[in-house]
């Protein structure tokens, strides 16, 4: 591990947080002076701006064969979080995309809302790279302070507030548990940066105060993750938020703090293995079955979004259990298909809409297999995929994972885990019944298309990955074990 | 591409022609298509049996690597010897004759193609079956030819009789087919490999080896020749499982003359004489196997002598047939056995497609007890009728004489008890062979009309494109005795089967039946006489006498009436308690555990369930900041109960 020497040191070495930072304030500045076209001009700089993210974090990759800690421990640039930035900048694009023709179409588009996205990456980012709990608690909150806003952009309806604020009120309760935690920690090892905690941690026998401290950590950051029994605000503020900022919701943040636990669990606290993997195991049990179970009566496709993505961190978070250079490389390939795969089902649902408004019952997709072939059989490859049918991309994300668990011991888990994804099937399978085998009802509202170019070039994008990741399925399989091993 | 493959695969693209784009080149295409393949075939096949049989090029053509695993191999291979190649030409001949026929006999049908594609699947895959080089082939043409049947039988789907005879083909063959199985796999724990020749090498190594089967030492040879033979049983309708035979009739004429008379039925026979170098080797299974063929021939006859079906009596008679045949086999006269088999797919089939002639010229009508005095009417059908009957009873000179009295002999020749009582079969069968040929052709074309006037002058004679092919199977009927009887028997016999048929030097009773006593050959067609005699004295002279008989042998012919009571038997035994089974399995296994307690209940479990689940979500903020802290305490529990507080 290479220290940084000075601050230009640091600067480089933080190129992403950096540029993001600035971009963020420059835009803010330039988009309240700007009198026209505001919210366009910003999603459109921005997207430019996340395109130019990714070449830069792509650019750095040669020189992290090493991993740089800067700013005096607080930070660590690696191959891990330079790979998982360009992941996040990337669907942070999609879900701008999203956002700008979701809310051009209700017309609450305001350049707050790019501005806001890209603080919320900033926040992303440092949590990716956070190399102290400091860091990581500033990180959180950035980004969990941006999403509570997105959450409510749309004053004008009374569920958005709501959710805003119910994610606000739950979101304040779960930082205090972590910082709670983080105190307990703090007071066992006395000090908070990473590196340090590793070495006091590593070899310390079984201390209470020590591991309730980590239990806070991890339902604080369960939270984020939604993780069941801290996923009770996902429901709710999935169906209250605009359709677009959902999609943002579903697909970015979870990537960021997935990997934020596992340097955590596998840097400072990976010593303490046998302690929190009773924590994970039981998370990741009950959110399985849970976001299994309880999807099944949903009739908002929002919600069953909701609940879907809390069986899928349960998925995650196996791979987390699993443990080792597998297990988290399964986690990383489980949470990008993931992300693909939500991006996707969410291009579908916003690329339809009823009065202006993106779909919000599944009974509104009734007979879409006429109305919009191309939508529905997009759709039914999102929903196989999703339910893990090979030769999808979904498939291969649950394989890895499930095998990661088996060749570690964990048998039961990964047999409960193929048991939920079967009552889970039934959920996204019932979709696709909708599409092709239900009449639709006299006088129902006629459904639109979008006509926007890119969000449709979007939503063919995420679905040749799904359908391709076949083809070379052992190749980002490779790449991320390579990149797990930054972690330990 | 050799000519083996070329007349294997004919069959196939015709049938998937005819089946994938029956609609798009219509019913004519489809016939056009089929019948040339089959008659190309046939016509390749006549070019490959003087290739094989004079000029003695046997071979094996592999078409494709088929199973390949570990130590395990498996081609798709054609193994053409002399015994495949009998076999080859007898089903593309005949089954070309049949397609041709039935041109003219479906003419009236909607589906048309269909019925073609199925005849060429059927041809497929019974000579995927006389080809085969592995028991695993063996087996797949076997249960090839068994689906093709259930589908023949089955083709006029509306009919709910056509569909249950289907179903009971099926399911009784599948019994024979366990055996068969049975019998394949014992070959392949004994021997290792599954290819025909290592196998026959091997025979005399194994000679004494005992096999544990259910827990009981058996000699291992005797229990493979008797697990295949099982399988033979079930597919030649041999006693025990025959029962699907007659039913079958509720197929169309045609695949009755090609699957249940000519080729299929006696691919029990072809199955015994390819393995003949084992059965050799297991004498209590040919014991077996002749008693069996002995007891059918006569049992079979008894029946047919009573029934009316015009094609239920043929089809008795095929089964009589097909007991000569095993007992032949059964007492090591191989030869005899496939001469039979190919006289008598001549002349029963010419018998069967006759009959649907007849059937065709009277509306339909099968049942004997209302035709009579139309052989002015049609008489091409009435002659070749009589040649098939003449083939079948056996008179001198035409086929059936040939084969028949070689079977007889044979048996006779054999000297030992069970030799004898299925040549004394044999005689007595003989006899009701005649008798009931004769009633058939007396009660069809003589005496006085019995069905009504609309149907009486409807009676014609048949198209040409059904004639022609009766007119070539006839040609069969009449020399294709007399023509191969020196191959198939006589004196050039060892040159003729080469290594295909293995007859042990002390079991060679095909050579000593040329050596019995005069009374011996003569007698087969005395007997013959006599019963065609006794049919003119019944049937068209005194027609009062068979009344008399039914009335002062009731009991006997109740039980010959009602086929020996067999169906009922069964029906009492094994169809009834499977149903109380299968509904009890049905309704309180399926129904009851497995779907209200396992499918339904768990599905219902999981709605109850979510709704629980969905209950929590209140929508209330104090409330899911309560599950929070409960999931905190949970969690903290959890910990410390897992690792302690120290």
């Amino acid at each position: 591990m290479i220290q940084s020497v000075d601050v230009f040191q640091d600067i480089k070495t933080a190129m992403p947080e950096v540029a993001t930072a600035a971009f963020a304030l420059w835009l803010l500045v330039f988009s309240a002076f700007k009198k026209h076209q505001a919210f366009a001009v910003a999603s459109f700089l921005s997207c430019a701006f996340l395109v130019g993210i990714i070449v830069v974090c792509f650019g750095m990759f040669g020189q992290y064969d090493e991993p740089v800690v800067a700013f005096g421990g607080l930070y660590i640039q690696d191959y891990f979080s330079l790979s998982i930035k360009m992941l996040i900048a990337l669907g942070t694009l999609i879900s701008l995309i999203y956002v700008y023709f979701d809310m051009k179409q209700t017309q609450i588009g305001r350049f707050e809302a790019p501005v806001l996205m890209i603080l919320s990456m900033l926040g992303m980012f440092f949590m990716v790279s956070a190399h102290d709990l400091l860091t990581l608690y500033v990180g959180l909150e950035l980004q969990s302070l941006a999403l509570y806003i997105l959450a409510s952009f749309n004053r004008h309806s009374y569920k958005a507030p709501e959710a805003g604020m119910k994610y606000f009120i739950l979101g304040a309760i779960a930082s205090g548990m972590l910082l709670f935690g983080m105190s307990f920690v703090y007071g066992f090892a006395g000090h908070t940066g990473f590196g340090v905690l590793e070495e006091v941690l590593n070899g310390t026998t079984y201390n209470v105060g020590l591991t309730v401290g980590l239990a806070f950590m991890l339902v604080g950051l369960a939270f984020k993750i939604s993780a069941v029994p801290f996923h009770m605000w996902t429901p709710d503020v999935y169906q209250g938020a605009p359709a677009s900022v959902t999609a943002f919701f579903a697909i970015v943040p979870k990537i960021a703090a997935i990997c934020l636990i596992m340097r955590l669990l596998n840097g400072p606290f990976g010593g303490l293995q046998d302690q929190w993997v009773q924590i994970v195991y039981a998370l990741s049990m009950a959110s399985m079955v849970l976001g299994a179970f309880a999807g099944l009566v949903q009739t908002s496709i929002k919600r069953l979004l909701a609940y879907s993505s809390i069986g899928n961190i349960g998925y995650a978070l196996m791979g987390i259990v699993a443990g080792g250079a597998d297990g988290g490389a399964s986690v990383v390939v489980y949470m990008t298909v993931y992300m693909i795969m939500t991006a996707g089902t969410f291009g579908v649902v916003l690329s339809l809409r009823k009065g202006g408004v993106a779909v919000e019952e599944i009974a509104d997709f009734k007979g879409l297999s006429k109305t919009s072939p191309f939508h529905a059989y997009a759709m039914t490859l999102f929903m196989f995929s999703l339910s893990g049918i090979p030769p999808l991309a979904g498939f291969f994300g649950k394989l890895v994972v499930f095998k990661a668990a088996v060749d570690s011991g964990y048998i039961v888990l990964a047999v409960i885990g193929v048991l939920t994804s079967v009552v889970a099937a039934y959920y996204y399978l019932r979709i696709i019944k909708t599409m092709f085998f239900d009449e639709e009802d006299a006088g129902m509202d006629e459904i639109q298309i979008v006509p926007y170019a890119a969000q449709h070039g979007t939503l063919v994008a995420t679905l040749a990955v799904v359908v391709g990741f076949c083809v070379v399925p052992a190749v980002l399989i490779e790449y991320a074990e390579v990149l797990v091993r930054s972690l330990f | 591409m050799s000519i083996e493959t070329a007349i294997v695969f004919l069959p196939l693209l015709a049938f998937m022609i005819a089946f994938l784009f029956g609609k798009t080149i219509g019913d004519r295409g489809a016939q056009l298509v089929t019948c040339s393949a089959l008659i190309v075939a046939a016509v390749l096949a006549c070019v490959l049996f003087v290739d094989v049989i004079r000029d003695g090029n046997t071979r094996v053509t592999e078409v494709a690597q088929w199973v390949s695993s570990g130590s395990f191999v498996a081609g798709w291979t054609l193994r053409i010897d002399q015994l495949s190649t009998v076999m080859i030409a007898v089903i593309t001949i005949v089954s070309s004759c049949v397609h041709v026929y039935s041109v003219g006999y479906m003419s009236h049908d909607k589906a048309q193609a269909r019925f073609m594609a199925y005849l060429s699947l059927f041809t497929f895959a019974m000579l995927m079956l006389v080809t085969a080089d592995n028991l695993l082939q063996l087996f797949f043409g076997w249960e090839g030819v068994g689906v093709a049947s259930y589908l023949l039988i089955g083709f006029w789907n509306y009919k709910d009789t056509a569909n249950k005879a289907a179903i009971k083909a099926f399911i009784v063959n599948r019994v024979g087919d366990f055996g068969l199985a049975l019998g394949l796999m014992t070959c392949y724990v004994l021997f290792d490999t599954i290819q025909f020749d290592s196998i026959f090498d091997q025979v005399f190594g194994q000679k004494d080896t005992m096999f544990d089967f259910l827990g009981y030492q058996v000699h291992g040879l005797t229990l493979a020749a008797l697990l295949l033979f099982m399988g033979a049983v079930g597919k030649s309708a041999q006693l025990g499982l025959h029962t699907w035979l007659p039913d079958a009739m509720e197929g169309p004429t045609p695949v009755s003359a090609l699957i249940h008379a000519a080729t299929m039925v006696t691919a029990g026979v072809f199955l015994v004489a390819r393995f003949s170098p084992l059965f050799e080797f297991a004498p209590f299974a040919l014991q077996v196997v002749c008693v069996l063929g002995g007891l059918t021939a006569v049992f079979a006859a008894t029946i047919g002598m009573t029934q009316f079906d015009i094609k239920r009596v043929i089809a008795y008679s095929t089964m009589s047939q097909l007991g000569y045949m095993f007992f032949a086999l059964g007492v090591s006269a191989y030869g005899a056995a496939m001469f039979h088999l190919m006289t008598h797919a001549f002349f029963k089939a010419l018998l069967f497609l006759g009959a649907g002639s007849v059937i065709h010229a009277m509306s339909d009508e099968q049942d004997m007890r209302n035709m009579g005095g139309i052989y002015k009417k049609i008489p091409v059908t009435y002659v070749l009728m009589w040649i098939g009957s003449l083939a079948l009873a056996g008179m001198p000179f035409f086929a059936g004489y040939y084969s028949k009295d070689m079977i007889l002999e044979a048996a006779y020749a054999d000297h030992t008890n069970f030799g004898m009582f299925a040549f004394w079969c044999g005689i007595i069968a003989a006899f009701l062979t005649a008798f009931y040929s004769w009633r058939l052709l007396i009660m069809t074309f003589h005496g006085k009309p019995r069905a009504d006037d609309k149907v009486m002058s409807h009676v014609h004679e048949s198209p040409a494109v059904m004639v022609v092919p009766l007119v070539v199977l006839a040609f069969g009927a009449l020399f294709a005795g007399f023509f191969f009887y020196p191959g198939f028997v006589g004196e050039i016999r060892a040159e003729f089967w080469g290594e295909s048929l293995r007859i042990l030097p002390e079991n060679d009773t095909v050579g000593a039946a040329h050596h019995v006593p005069q009374w011996v050959k003569l007698l087969p067609i005395f007997v013959g006489l006599g019963g065609i005699f006794m049919a003119y004295v019944c049937y068209l002279w005194k027609p009062s006498i068979p009344a008399r008989c039914v009335a002062a042998f009731a009991p006997i012919h109740k039980l010959f009436f009602n086929k020996w009571f067999v169906d009922e038997a069964y029906d009492k035994i094994f169809v009834r308690p499977a149903f109380v089974l299968g509904s009890f399995f049905f309704k309180k296994g399926d129904g009851v555990i497995i779907n209200a307690g396992g499918v339904d209940g768990l599905s219902n479990a999981s709605d109850t369930v979510a709704k629980v689940l969905s209950r929590f979500q209140t929508g209330y903020v104090f409330h899911y900041v309560f599950v929070m802290v409960m999931g905190v305490l949970a969690l903290l529990s959890w910990i410390v109960f897992r690792l302690g507080l120290n």
